[in-house]
């Protein structure tokens, strides 16, 4: 008989790629779950319509390039980048948004550059940054939270409003987005950021009923539940801690040390943690592996640049939120910083002990 | 702060980076007593097992052979001798599928056993009393190679002489499944204590530590029971993971210390032996019982009855796994080693040898085969599993991409294959594999560049040597000839030689007056008949040509051109020519005429200037130029198209075409053409003559 030749080890642990890219994706769920609950069903009309696309963009891009699709596909990859974008954009952006980003995620970022694992920008940053800045209308047209939206809507209205632009009964999404008192609401960073600029102290702005506690009413809760997935992910030993950590700890520090330089312009360090896409971003979108830092040391630099990059722009920059200018910002610098922070080898000297 | 003897006394135990917990699945085979392996049909010896060279062969086909009679002495350092199992004829030397990797045959002596297992006589040494060399020389007669899987020749690694601080008994056993030096603890703990003493003598370590993964608490009993009256031997219980057993880790593990980079374990005053090896020297030394048997755990769930076996050195693979009741399923998979490093077996005719401590049969439900592998998404779970601190993805993308710089930067030759790595990938990657290719990729071009290096110096000194030799024949020839001079001068003999020399010198200028005078009236007269030839071709020529000048130029044939004449007749008959046709033709045929004598003089004209200028006497030269006679044909052969074409006025399309002219320039007969200007000279004549009139 014929015995099978095969190279050592002849073990492995059972968790393939497939299944870390589903329990990122699982990890997401309270954050979306509550995302529907706060915003809207237009979150999961969003999600199915950006999961759809980029299936679809996947299985054409590596039948093209002579790939198994549907091996490949099974990966997960495409729908965790499809996921973290339409969980990204307003939850009543028009459809085109959502299935413009998430093909151009999915075969110009990803698969152009040579697909799963070669891509040097995470793919759902890229998108968002190039839906940003083509059409910036509609990427900051977030409704306020249910809570204290005028109208409010049905799953039907939803289905319409992304379509049509119009709910149901005829509203326009600018009339969506006014708030009970009929003022257009935006989001608590944008409402700060504008208040500032006209002049406003903080406190002054901080009576807007946009703010609740010391964030913004309900993405105070949408923070803390991507926080409680992060978590699980780290307890799972999916993520290292190092950069979520490394994100949050430099933006609190910044923000502490501005806001207490000046504590009338600059928001406070708690503000800035849980306002904005921050939990997300630290969690779920900065800890990509295929794009951020890989040494240990690396992951702390890489964080704590991602945390900077995001205290300026947010504060200095033209943009309200600044994670994914941030993050495409770090993934440059990523070669540089694997590079000069190698480990020290058994047995080998530190590099600065050899000089 | 309390030096580090005194951390390691007070029981402290470090840690290494990285390292995986894989399933140890050791109950399977630890929790019975070992067995021993039945004596089988034919033994597999292969005369090298270890690390090293094999010895010079004793035996020969056809011998009888008692127990523990060496097969091989040790010849040299490097060898080691192999042993006869069991009593028994040697059947066959011969190259046999070999316990490695590759697979690759080596000659093996094949072994058949009589049954009486006779031992040869043994000679027990009294440890207490001989001495070091005794004991080193036993060891190495013995066979003794490290049993934890390297197979290190045991007597150059406790014969050395730098001073050594711990002995280091490596008895983690961290790969799963195995728990063969497991069981050896728990059934011969005592007799390990005296290999290990031996050990001590030859060392003089200031400590023993004996490290024990913590899931063997019965062997570590065993261990400290055996040790508590040596003050110096510590147990330590290691905690389990993979691979504190690789002899970095453990002492990393046990000591803090790291191995420097390109040194051994020794330069920092540690020696590591295995558990199974102090037990080999133990019975070697005290009981004359050379390296002839080892125990192999023989498990995976394709066997009814996994377990320790005491297998003789030789047994065949297949005959360990019927002793255990094997059934394998199709694709089966037979490992020898455990799932870690362990290798697969082609054939189970693949004898145990002294580094064989497992012979793994797993089914496909307990150790899937890892054959998706998809690209690699750098979540470095890799790194952290790496015992080295290395990259492995980096070391992937660089070993993919062939960088052997890189690979190098990057540390490549530090990783210890231990497969951790490839454990943890969730991309399936076998890194491992990879590395090996690129290592050998490395060491090839290191040997490549190694022996352009020794080629090119091998030449460069034979281009110095032949300088040199060059040198040294001119210096040698210079100081003969200026010796001979020398000599020369003494004995008086110069002015004779010179004398000679102006004899020979007159002789040779008076031949050389005489001969000149003779061969110039030769060559006077040779120019005389010459002058008398060309005058006698120059009248014949003029004649020719007065009779009739333009036939002679259009005949290839005629063997003298002149072609001066030639050009002057060509112009003569154009002229006339185009006379003729003014005369008789309509504007258009005229025009197309002259166009095509045009481009005949434009050839002609061509043709002269770029022939080259020949001299007046060309005329003479028997020889004629073949392109001027070329010229001429052309010239009568347009002549004579003209002529026709002033003849036939009414097909004026046959000459129409330019291009058609001149390619039919070549065609015609020239002769006929040379009759043809002839006739149309001779008429031109005729009309000029009448129109004179």
């Amino acid at each position: 008989m014929s015995f099978k030749i095969a190279s050592s080890p002849h073990q492995h642990n059972q968790r393939s790629t497939a299944q870390i890219m589903r329990l990122v994706t699982l990890a997401c769920l309270p954050g979306i779950i509550l995302q529907a609950v706060m915003f809207g069903y237009g979150v999961i009309i969003q999600l199915a319509l950006a999961i759809i696309t980029a299936w679809c963009s996947e299985a054409l891009i590596l039948r093209l390039r002579n790939k198994p699709v549907l091996a490949r596909l099974k990966d997960n990859s495409a729908l965790l980048t499809a996921v973290l974008l339409a969980i990204a954009i307003p939850p009543y952006a028009p459809w085109w948004l959502i299935v413009i980003g998430t093909a151009f995620a999915i075969i110009m970022v990803k698969q152009l550059y040579g697909g799963l694992g070669n891509n040097i920008f995470n793919p759902a940053m890229a998108a968002y940054v190039l839906l940003l800045v083509s059409f910036p209308l509609q990427m900051t047209q977030w409704l306020p939270p249910l809570s204290l939206q005028s109208i409010s809507l049905t799953p039907l209205d939803a289905v319409c409003s992304i379509f049509s632009q119009f709910s149901c009964s005829g509203f326009s999404l600018s009339q969506l987005q006014s708030g009970i008192d009929g003022i257009s609401m935006a989001t608590p960073l944008d409402t700060l950021r504008t208040d500032l600029n006209r002049g406003l102290t903080l406190d002054e702005s901080w009576q807007r009923p946009v703010f609740f506690a010391f964030a913004g009413t309900g993405w105070l809760w949408l923070n803390l539940a991507y926080l409680a997935g992060g978590l699980l992910l780290i307890q799972q030993k999916i993520i290292s801690w190092r950069i979520p950590v490394a994100v949050l700890g430099s933006l609190f520090v910044l923000a502490a040390v501005s806001s207490l330089a000046s504590s009338d312009t600059f928001a406070g360090p708690l503000f800035h943690l849980f306002s904005g896409g921050t939990m997300l971003a630290a969690f779920f979108i900065a800890t990509d592996p295929v794009s951020a830092s890989t040494t240990d040391k690396g992951r702390l630099y890489y964080g704590a640049l991602i945390g900077m990059l995001v205290f300026l722009i947010r504060n200095f920059g033209g943009y309200p939120d600044a994670y994914a200018f941030a993050i495409l910002l770090a993934n440059m610098t990523v070669p540089l910083i694997d590079y000069y922070t190698r480990p020290r080898t058994y047995g080998h000297r530190a590099r600065s002990e050899l000089k | 702060m309390p030096s580090l003897f005194q951390q390691i006394q007070a029981g402290k135990v470090w840690d290494f980076h990285g390292g995986i917990h894989p399933p140890t699945r050791k109950q399977q085979s630890s929790q019975k007593p070992i067995a021993v392996m039945p004596l089988p049909d034919r033994l597999y010896i292969p005369l090298r097992q270890h690390i090293g060279v094999a010895g010079v062969l004793l035996v020969r086909t056809g011998d009888r052979v008692l127990k523990g009679q060496p097969l091989t002495a040790a010849d040299n350092s490097m060898a080691v001798p192999v042993h006869a199992p069991t009593s028994g004829i040697v059947v066959n030397i011969a190259p046999h599928t070999s316990p490695h990797p590759s697979a690759m045959p080596e000659l093996t002596l094949t072994l058949e056993p009589d049954g009486q297992d006779e031992w040869r006589i043994r000679e027990p040494l009294n440890f207490a009393t001989c001495d070091n060399l005794t004991l080193l020389n036993r060891i190495q007669e013995s066979g003794i190679a490290g049993m934890g899987g390297a197979g290190f020749p045991t007597h150059l690694k406790v014969g050395m002489t730098q001073p050594v601080d711990y002995l280091i008994i490596n008895a983690v056993e961290c790969e799963p499944y195995i728990s063969a030096d497991d069981l050896l603890m728990q059934e011969a703990a005592t007799t390990i204590v005296k290999g290990i003493d031996i050990l001590c003598r030859l060392l003089a370590p200031k400590a023993v530590l004996i490290g024990i993964e913590d899931d063997k608490p019965i062997a570590t009993a065993a261990m400290m029971a055996a040790c508590n009256q040596r003050e110096h031997y510590y147990v330590r219980s290691v905690p389990s993971k993979y691979p504190s057993g690789g002899e970095k880790q453990l002492i990393q593990l046990l000591t803090n210390k790291e191995v420097p980079n390109g040194r051994r374990p020794v330069d920092i005053g540690i020696v590591m032996q295995n558990v199974g090896t102090a037990f080999a020297v133990a019975q070697a030394v005290l009981d004359d019982h050379p390296l002839i048997s080892r125990i192999v755990t023989v498990t995976g769930d394709t066997l009814n009855q996994p377990q320790n076996m005491l297998a003789l050195l030789g047994t065949p693979v297949s005959a360990l796994l019927d002793a255990c009741g094997f059934q394998p399923e199709a694709q089966q998979r037979v490992i020898m080693g455990g799932p870690m490093m362990g290798f697969t077996l082609p054939d189970l005719s693949v004898p145990v040898v002294k580094t064989t401590n497992c012979i793994l049969a797993p089914t496909a439900t307990e150790l899937p085969a890892a054959n998706n592998e998809i690209e690699c998404i750098r979540c470095s779970s890799c790194a952290d599993a790496c015992p080295a601190s290395l990259l492995p993805q980096q070391l992937l993308w660089y070993s993919k991409a062939k960088d052997s710089t890189k690979l190098q930067e990057y540390n490549l030759a530090d990783c210890i294959e231990c497969g951790a790595c490839a454990y943890v990938c969730p991309s399936e990657i076998p890194l491992v594999q990879y590395y090996r290719v690129a290592k050998a990729e490395i060491r090839e071009q290191q040997h490549e560049a190694l022996k352009a290096e020794q080629a090119k110096a091998r030449f460069e000194a034979r281009n110095a040597r032949l300088e040199q030799e060059k040198q040294q024949r001119a210096e040698r020839n210079q100081q003969l000839a200026a010796t001979r001079k020398q000599q020369q001068q003494a004995s008086g003999a110069d002015s004779t030689v010179a004398d000679a020399l102006a004899r020979i010198k007159a002789k040779q200028a008076q031949s050389l007056s005489t001969e000149p005078s003779d061969k110039m009236q030769v060559q006077a007269q040779r120019e005389l008949k010459k002058q008398q030839a060309r005058a006698y071709q120059q009248d014949k020529a003029d004649a020719s040509q007065t009779i009739a000048p333009a036939a002679d130029n259009a005949d290839n044939s005629s063997p003298a051109v002149n072609s001066k004449a030639a050009s002057v007749a060509a112009a003569l008959a154009r002229a006339k020519a185009k006379k003729a046709a003014q005369a008789n033709t309509g504007i258009s045929t005229d025009i197309i005429t002259d166009t095509a004598v045009e481009v005949t003089e434009n050839s002609v004209a061509l043709a002269v200037t770029t022939s080259p200028a020949t001299p007046v006497t060309s005329a003479d030269t028997i020889a004629p130029d073949p392109r001027k006679a070329a010229v001429a044909a052309a010239l009568a052969r347009a002549k004579a198209r003209q002529q026709q074409q002033v003849q036939t006025p009414t097909e004026p399309a046959q000459a129409n075409n330019n291009n058609a002219a001149i390619n039919t320039v070549t065609e015609p007969d020239p002769r006929k053409a040379a009759i043809a200007a002839a006739i149309a000279r001779a008429k031109a004549k005729k009309q000029a003559d009448s129109e004179n009139s």
